[in-house]
């Protein structure tokens, strides 16, 4: 940890200006978020509030977490933990939102005795 | 290089796929009974939802008004906004007891006991699916503000010792990654659990 005494020659001090900018954001966008709820937008709901959610993360990750004044390197560590996440998420969904594909290939699947008759 | 730095972020990505996981556990869930779901959705305060994701928010200004105190060496702003952002966390759990209180009073805990008022029978079973899923997600980030506000406590100690200043801050910085990870996973969880139907102000 006492790197930090070689390394303090670019260490980035963030602007008070920039956090409270980003603090009154996030405070606004947390309004717009639960505003927006009360509207009927259908499929568009779930949209608006996981867009607004990752346009807050970004800003907590960027500004206050400092990903901005950071090393290419921990950049492409937090890439690659998106990377990661985003495996994760693809491969449960692409098996779940297509089962009922293999229940029609194979109707035995939901009707057992269709599958031992012959 | 900042080893210390790049450590942290490694350790946020496996704390990143651990909440995925329940992430993707409520997503396959919510497909599967949309509208199980969304009637669960009046039992959720939105009002007390959105006041903690302010005051959460209030706390991570905090920390980053501490780092910065302990990047400038200057101890008794750093002291004086590490009590702040252990204030607002406290807050917020302090709330979410009061809260978990509340769906325990309705009867809202997935179990033998679960029997809400004015749930429709057909919802009954999945509806659960939805409170488990809501215990474990709100429970575990709990657990995570509980343990953010021990290192806090440590913090405050060390930074009354004269330990931090614009040579050595890496703990402060490197708690303070920590508690805005869990400020992230906040602003997932409040809309994802909150507002999944509709309300009114």
């Amino acid at each position: 940890m006492s790197s930090n005494a070689s390394a303090n020659s670019h260490v980035h001090i963030p602007k008070v200006g920039t956090l409270i900018a980003v603090f009154v954001t996030l405070i606004v966008l947390t309004f717009v978020t639960a505003e927006v709820a009360t509207f009927d937008l259908g499929e568009l709901n779930v949209i608006v509030a996981l867009g607004i959610a990752c346009t807050k993360a970004t800003l907590v990750a960027w500004i206050f977490m400092g990903v901005r004044y950071t090393s290419q390197l921990t950049k492409l560590f937090c890439v690659a933990g998106l990377v990661f996440l985003s495996i994760l998420l693809l491969i449960t969904f692409s098996d779940y939102s297509t089962r009922h594909w293999t229940y029609h290939a194979r109707p035995w699947a939901t009707n057992p005795s269709l599958g031992t008759s012959k | 290089m900042d080893a210390d730095t790049l450590g942290m972020w490694t350790f946020l990505i496996t704390e990143v796929l651990f909440f995925g996981g329940m992430f993707a556990a409520y997503a396959v869930y919510r497909e599967m009974f949309p509208l199980a779901f969304a009637a669960t959705s009046e039992f959720m305060n939105v009002k007390i939802g959105a006041a903690n994701t302010a005051v959460l928010i209030c706390s991570s200004l905090t920390m980053a008004m501490a780092v910065r105190s302990a990047q400038i060496s200057k101890t008794s702003h750093l002291i004086r906004y590490l009590f702040g952002t252990l204030f607002f966390g406290t807050i917020f759990l302090v709330v979410k007891a009061f809260e978990y209180h509340a769906k325990y009073v309705e009867h809202l805990i997935p179990g033998p006991n679960f029997h809400p008022d004015n749930l429709a029978p057909q919802f009954m079973h999945n509806a659960q699916i939805l409170f488990f899923l809501y215990f474990c997600m709100t429970g575990m980030h709990a657990v995570h503000m509980i343990v953010g506000v021990g290192l806090l406590t440590f913090l405050i100690i060390m930074a009354y010792r004269n330990a931090y200043n614009e040579h050595y801050f890496a703990p402060v910085e490197m708690i303070g990654l920590y508690w805005h990870f869990v400020d992230i996973v906040w602003i997932f969880l409040f809309p994802l659990l909150y507002l999944i139907g509709h309300w009114h102000w």
